[in-house]
């Protein structure tokens, strides 16, 4: 395989996920097999029960952000500008603190729904007690760009600021662009990912309407179930993962760790559908295959592709058929949102970090619920335990309503 | 009707709500901008809390002109 000439090295991880607080944690249960979907109906979310939802799961954070930020620092923030916060202070000291100068330094985090919580929250302050019950925070709070802008801040990147926005391909659209900015010369570090907290009354019941959510209320742990023949839709989470990205010299003059490469990136769109994915799954082989030729691998490289099979109906397929037209049969292939929920802009990012630590740990998580393949999708699935394997290469696949499809590639350190 | 030394604890307690400062440190002479490094966000906050708790009104033009803690707890006083 050949090296592009600006490579870019991965050095730092951060996560707060359904599964764990940290990257470890949430790693450490996702091989045990353990799900972190379970049922909401409960006092912190009344609104289950209020509005009689047909849907009572999800897979909430595992820790509170608030249980880890200083309580002055959190209350100034949406909850999707926490978990952004906390899975970045993970990253960077996990990357060593790197010392760059502040204009060498850029930070890019999606979202896909931003500060929803907060807008809801300040207009019922609004209806109930008037402009002077409305934070002046509100606007930061509920703003997209808020969670890389707290991270800029926070870090010090006066290097740009930047907030794809692209629904459930946000986090790994990050990364792409992230990978962009540091070939380009512009910047030497990155930090990169995505966070969403939006489990709330409106996302679910927007969600439900739209028919894409499980219903499988009796059993939370097994409503997620890609590729499975019973799935019904998926499960909403939420969370954050980010990635501390350097371009490799840089890294290696200030010897840092390197536990993997950014290869390359693809980003492609289907101008097709509001929400669904075009049927061919052209658009999505398309952000592989970009992925994979940025890289400078072929197809054969690609051991593995974590995927984005979300658990519903028509997507999963389509997936597996885009796969198939991008690479061939041979990669073996997992769904992580089968013990993660949808942490939507953030499961891009978070997928990304699990792709790049099955290169790095050779295994595979399995695809919990797996019992009964779908006859349309005759691929190499992970199921029923993790799988060692000794990997070279591996895609990750995100896609978005808006028929945004992102295809982020890594490779061993 | 509270005196000026409950006035000056109970802005203390909207202080260190808001800003997480320690209320010892929320003493007349300070200045929110210039000492406490409370920002113009924080302000609006603590005027609205403190509109709540001691039943005044605070005008954003008359909030501008309120540098120190002792300018608050003076004109807090002289509003009840």
């Amino acid at each position: 395989m050949s090296r592009q000439s600006t490579d870019v090295v991965v050095t730092g991880l951060g996560a707060t996920t359904p599964l764990g607080g940290t990257v470890a944690a949430t790693w450490e249960a996702l091989l045990a097999g353990r799900s972190g979907v379970r049922r909401i109906d409960d006092a912190d979310h009344e609104w289950v029960e209020r509005h009689q939802l047909p849907v009572k799961i999800a897979a909430p954070l595992a820790v509170s952000p608030t249980e880890v930020l200083p309580r002055v620092k959190a209350r100034r923030m949406d909850r999707c500008e926490q978990v952004a916060l906390v899975a970045a202070q993970e990253a960077w000291e996990h990357a060593g603190r790197p010392e760059v100068e502040p204009d060498r330094l850029a930070v890019v985090i999606g979202t896909g729904i931003g500060g929803a919580v907060t807008l809801l929250d300040q207009d019922d302050l609004l209806e109930s007690g008037g402009l002077r019950k409305v934070s002046p925070l509100t606007v930061p709070m509920l703003m997209p760009n808020g969670p890389a802008a707290w991270v800029g801040i926070e870090f010090g990147a006066t290097g740009g600021v930047h907030a794809p926005v692209s629904a459930c391909a946000s986090g790994a659209e990050a990364l792409a662009w992230a990978l962009r900015l540091i070939r380009s010369g512009e910047v030497d570090v990155v930090i990169a990912g995505g966070a969403e907290a939006c489990i709330t009354g409106i996302t679910v019941a927007g969600f439900v309407q739209a028919r894409t959510l499980s219903q499988r209320n009796d059993e939370p742990e097994r409503a997620s179930r890609p590729f499975d023949v019973g799935r019904d839709g998926f499960v909403l989470g939420e969370g954050s993962g980010i990635m501390v990205l350097e371009r490799a010299e840089f890294a290696a003059a200030r010897g840092a760790t390197v536990h993997g490469r950014l290869a390359g990136a693809g980003i492609t769109s289907d101008a097709h559908h509001i929400t669904g994915p075009e049927p061919e799954g052209t658009g999505q082989s398309r952000a592989i295959l970009k992925a994979v030729s940025s890289a400078g691998l072929q197809p054969s490289d690609i051991g593995h592709v974590n995927c984005h099979a979300t658990s519903t109906v028509v997507g999963d397929v389509g997936e597996s058929r885009a796969v198939v037209k991008a690479l061939g049969t041979h990669p073996i292939l997992t769904a992580p949102k089968s013990a993660l929920g949808h942490m939507v802009g953030a499961a891009g990012a978070v997928e990304s970090i699990i792709t790049l630590l099955s290169i790095k740990e050779g295994v595979i998580p399995a695809t919990l619920n797996l019992d009964e393949m779908d006859p349309g999708v005759e691929l190499d699935v992970v199921a029923g335990e993790p799988r060692k394997v000794d990997l070279e290469a591996a895609v990750c696949d995100s896609f978005g309503f808006g028929g945004h499809n992102a295809a982020v590639a890594f490779t061993r350190a | 009707m509270a005196d000026n030394a409950e006035i000056l604890s109970g802005l203390a307690e909207i202080v260190e709500e808001v800003a997480g400062i320690d209320t010892a440190e929320v003493t007349p002479e300070k200045s929110f901008v210039d000492d406490l490094d409370i920002d113009s966000l924080s302000m609006v906050e603590i005027a609205v809390q403190a509109e709540d708790k001691f039943g005044v009104k605070i005008p954003d033009d008359q909030l501008a002109e309120l540098k120190t803690v002792g300018d608050a707890v003076s004109y807090i006083s002289s509003h009840q």
